[in-house]
């Protein structure tokens, strides 16, 4: 039984080129294709995914090289099916993408059970390097604590220095607010209340009120997609911003500030991995994404696995080979990384890619040129400091020293 | 278990007496089939689609047999996968006592969202079995065991009694077709005993039954607990096949889905629930692809299983056949 | 001055006041779903989908035509409840002679198609609808927005006329009448299925209006309904359908105890309205204003 790998295998065929003795590569977007993370990762993802192959030159280098994509719908067990499925009878050779941190767990078990390879871009847990990190697994473009340790470090050290959360009651809330209730505290600042509301609550007036009756600076959104959306709006309804105190975004994506619009969203602070209006190449990639993908502009998560890609397909043509997962990603960690999106970086034994990532502040509507213009950089946090220092992290496959 | 009398496959009510032997070859037939299965078919996949015609099995119990629509049938599926997991992973039980484990709580809380449900009837029924399944949910969502959106992972499958290694898909497959024929004929025999027999008076006509002298709400009862039980079997073995569980067996959609397979196969069939799990697992499989055009095919199903053909596959495929019947007759 | 349990009183005054906003919207869904259930005896699954059909209604109406906001607070649920009336003539009206659990499939169905559909459409982050009255007042214990302010009026006067409309008017009557004996009314000359009709798009008018006036203060996505949906069918349950002026009383009075629950134990407040649910069926199993059925 071929299943979904019928219509999929049918999406796409790369490196028709040269006919002798080549290395074949198969490669799976795994991702949110119809729901919350649709918009973020998507069919963009599978879009960035076919450029990073065809960038690089694969077929010139030996390389034949196949993409195809799954929708996981945000179930875990739809998720592992696939992958089980693509490892098992399709002869896939590495997964991409994959956010929901749920999804993303469940699939680097699989890989490690099959020995292939999983470079997550979309996924935030730093559990994925920490607790559960595996010689398969590679998590590329941010996590949980970068984005915590960014916003927090960055705001506190611009005089943002009481904060006051309001935290989506559930493991990753809790986890953004741990994480970044710490960097508040290390850095000298203060946390004048926090309060935990229920996921998906339309309606965040109640606790927006206790936030501003705080009197706390800032207030931190340890929240995501919808619930973070309608918690900036009732502030801009509320009047929060004007009264003074600042929100800060723990976890936004470019599509969310899209979806809010500059007037709710102007003012806000949040951390990225990347941003397109930033360097000549970024807007390059941005512009071919823009004409393919209806003139939408690409998310870092996008942008994380064309770098992810690329670095991984450096790693089979040294190999010569992608059928020993372990082996690529080992080889993923010795040599450097280097690509126009990321620039250079490493990634570390515990499958971590480190870079620099950045603070940007949501313009006002009055400084954009038009859509997509929303970002101003703030602070940039350097490579070294941007990641969970790798002895933190409870890896296994990293020896305490 | 004991293969020859109770598999009564053709789904009918069984009254024509040529059609139990008929069954009965039809019934060791489907047996061998899935016995040689796994050689052909991916087996992972066959075992997703028997936990979720288990599920459908247990949950047509209730609606088919019983006339009690649920709307909240994924707490007891999603309860049981998380206890299953929990008890495996954390505390290190055995797969078998996982299981039961898992079986015994979806029946303890079977019994109590049941006392509160079956004060309601008809469409109420529904509403408040979707609300306590909502409540049920939250309460998943942020306690702490359940491992929130992350969902509890890598369960590990062990050994059955210790012996048989279920790391092998292989012999979890027939694990989980052992499970499954249990649980069927479980759902067999009790809709064809007395038991039965006065749920579906039940169903048909409820205030006849109370003057007839039926605790009604008893018999109720049971049923429900009986339904939430096995479809808490069901869930628990999904955690083995996919080691893992997680939010999706709790939501409200998983809900929606179960109705939608026995809807789309037959309700009040026995054999109905199955083929509708069948196709609607296929589906959603070769439609991965399709993204967002899976919700609406969903829907176009529901509507096109209600508006048009409300007897489901199985129960038209028996219409048929029984009208061809009544046809020679004459 | 005293405290309550640690919250001061002006706090108190503020967060009953969100809760009675909360509590409008509770009460104009499930006041549609109560019109429509009293007549056509259906549970209206659809009833979130067409409260966020409603909300993107005002959203199109204003990116594709231009019509701000006062516009679309008309236009909008008279095209969704047009929709709607067109789904009861075709779907619905079969399945009248059937078992009522048939009649909440299919609505089940339909809400999946049409979130679906709207998530293909819209992506599922949601879109941007501006606050038409922007600014508030200050009101000495809160700030509340202009636009709040604006839905707890707009909902009770639109809850306050359809009880009038239902339970003082000859038209009213023939309704509550036709609820009773549907055979009788139409003995008596009066076209009951095209009441039947109206009266559905009457209560899919309401829940559209109720995502209009949601669309400023929430985000605009095709979910924003089906997380609604399973919470107004828990007031309904607590309300009971026996009454009007009940599923009124319910859903404001659900929207305050919800609110206080925020502020006193928030970790609980997307579960208190399921809980109040559960003892309500212990002791009062017909609802706080049903009649037993």
């Amino acid at each position: 039984m071929r299943l979904a790998a019928i219509f999929l295998a049918a999406s796409s065929l790369m490196g028709a080129g040269a006919a002798y003795a080549q290395v074949p590569v198969k490669i799976g977007v795994l991702n949110d294709q119809s729901g919350l993370y649709a918009d973020l990762g998507g069919q963009g993802s599978v879009w960035a995914a076919k450029k990073a192959v065809e960038d690089f030159g694969a077929a010139a280098k030996g390389l034949k090289v196949e993409v195809i994509f799954a929708d996981h719908q945000n179930k875990a067990d739809v998720g592992t099916s696939v992958a089980r499925q693509w490892y098992d009878v399709d002869g896939v050779d590495a997964i991409f993408d994959t956010p929901n941190s749920g999804v993303a767990l469940a699939v680097s078990g699989v890989t490690k059970e099959k020995n292939k390879v999983f470079i997550n871009s979309g996924a935030a847990s730093s559990d994925l390097t920490g607790k559960a990190c595996t010689p398969n697994t590679v998590h590329w473009t941010y996590d949980t604590w970068a984005l915590a340790n960014g916003t927090g470090k960055a705001i506190v050290k611009t005089g943002g220095d009481t904060w006051f959360f309001l935290t989506a009651d559930y493991a990753f809330g809790h986890a953004l607010e741990r994480d970044t209730e710490a960097v508040v505290l290390a850095n000298g600042g203060k946390v004048a209340g926090k309060v935990r509301v229920p996921l998906n609550n339309a309606d965040f007036s109640s606790f927006l009120l206790q936030a501003q009756s705080s009197k706390a600076k800032i207030i931190g959104l340890a929240n995501a997609g919808g619930d973070t959306i309608n918690s900036i709006k009732q502030a801009a309804e509320y009047g929060i911003v004007e009264g003074g105190q600042k929100l800060a975004g723990l976890l936004i994506f470019l599509t969310d500030v899209h979806s809010l619009g500059l007037k709710v969203a102007q003012g806000l602070n949040l951390t990225s991995a990347w941003y397109w209006d930033m360097t000549d190449a970024n807007r390059k990639f941005a512009d071919a994404f823009a004409a393919a993908n209806g003139g939408k502009r690409p998310t870092m998560v996008q942008a994380g696995v064309y770098s992810g890609v690329t670095h991984y397909l450096k790693a089979v043509e040294a190999l010569k080979s992608a059928k020993d997962g372990a082996a690529v990603v080992a080889e993923m960690k010795k040599i450097p990384t280097d690509d126009p999106l990321f620039g250079k970086g490493e990634v570390r034994a515990d499958g971590r890619h480190i870079h620099p990532m950045f603070l940007f502040e949501v313009k006002k509507p009055s400084e954009s040129k038009g859509p997509y213009d929303y970002y101003t950089l703030k602070a940039t946090i350097p490579a070294n400091e941007a990641f969970r220092p790798i002895g933190e992290g409870d890896c296994p496959l990293v020896k305490k020293g | 278990m004991s293969t020859s009398t109770p598999t009564h496959p053709a789904g009918a009510p069984a009254a024509s007496g040529s059609g139990a032997s008929v069954g009965t070859i039809f019934g060791v037939l489907a047996i061998a089939v899935l016995l040689a299965a796994p050689f052909g078919v991916y087996p992972v996949f066959l075992m997703k689609v028997m936990c979720f015609a288990l599920f459908a099995c247990a949950f047509n119990l209730l609606l088919g047999y019983t006339g009690l629509l649920s709307f909240g049938h994924a707490m007891f599926f999603g309860g049981s996968a998380y206890v299953c997991a929990h008890t495996i992973k954390v505390m290190g039980f055995s797969p078998e006592l996982g299981i039961l484990a898992g079986v015994v709580f979806a029946a303890a809380l079977g019994f109590l969202s049941g006392l509160l449900a079956i004060r309601r009837q008809g469409i109420y029924f529904a509403m408040v079995t979707l609300a306590l399944a909502q409540m049920f949910f939250f309460f998943c969502l942020q306690a702490p065991f359940t491992g929130g959106e992350d969902g509890l992972q890598a369960v590990p499958r062990g050994a059955l009694f210790g012996i048989i290694d279920l790391t092998k898909d292989i012999n979890l497959y027939y694990l989980v077709l052992a499970i499954f024929v249990f649980g069927f004929l479980v759902i067999y025999r009790a809709i064809h005993s007395p038991f039965g027999q006065v749920l579906k008076a039940i169903r048909e006509n409820e205030p006849r039954a109370i003057s007839l002298g039926y605790r009604v709400n008893q018999y109720k009862l049971v049923a429900f607990v009986l339904s939430a039980a096995l479809a808490g079997l069901a869930g628990a073995t999904k955690v083995l096949v996919f080691q893992l569980a997680s939010l999706t067996d709790v939501a409200w959609q998983m809900s929606g889905e179960v109705i939608l397979m026995t809807l789309v196969g037959g309700m009040g069939t026995i054999l109905g629930p199955i083929v509708g799990a069948a196709v609607i697992v296929t589906m959603q499989n070769y439609l991965a692809g399709l993204g967002e055009w899976v919700l609406v095919i969903q829907g176009v199903i529901f509507v096109l299983a209600v508006s048009l053909f409300r007897r489901g596959f199985v129960g038209e495929v028996i219409a048929i056949i029984q009208q061809f019947k009544a046809k020679k007759a004459d | 001055m005293f405290e309550l349990l640690g919250i001061p009183p002006q706090a108190l005054f503020g967060q009953l006041l969100l809760g009675l906003i909360n509590g409008a919207f509770y009460a104009m869904l499930s006041l549609g779903l109560a019109v429509i259930f009293g007549l056509l005896n259906v549970i209206n699954f659809t009833h979130g989908a067409q409260y966020m059909m409603g909300a993107f209604g005002a959203w199109m109406l204003l990116n594709y035509a231009g019509i701000p906001f006062w516009g679309a607070l008309v236009l909008s649920p008279i095209i969704v409840a047009a929709i709607g009336m067109v789904i009861e003539r075709t779907l619905l009206k079969r399945l009248y002679h059937l078992d009522h659990l048939y009649g909440l499939l299919l609505t089940f169905g339909l809400a999946l198609i049409l979130e679906g559909l709207f998530r293909r459409q819209y992506g599922s982050s949601g879109l941007p609808y501006n606050n038409p009255l922007p600014g508030g007042t200050n009101l000495g214990f809160m700030f509340l927005p202009n636009y709040r302010a604006f839905v707890v009026v707009a909902s009770l006067v639109v809850c306050i006329a359809t009880w009038y409309v239902i339970e003082r008017t000859k038209l009213g009557s023939y309704l509550r009448a036709a609820t009773e004996r549907p055979d009788l009314v139409q003995a008596f000359g009066i076209d009951v299925p095209r009441m039947i009709t109206l009266t559905y798009g009457f209560g899919v008018g309401l829940a559209a209006l109720a995502g209009v006036l949601a669309a400023p203060a929430y985000q605009v996505s095709p979910t924003m309904g089906s997380n609604l949906i399973i919470v107004v069918f828990a007031v309904v349950v607590i309300g009971g359908m026996g009454s009007i002026m009940g599923a009124i009383v319910t859903g404001f009075g659900l929207g305050i105890v919800e609110g206080l629950t925020k502020v006193f134990y928030p970790e609980a407040s997307s579960t208190v309205i399921f809980v109040i649910m559960a003892i309500v069926l212990m002791v009062k199993p017909a609802g706080l204003f049903g009649t037993a059925k």
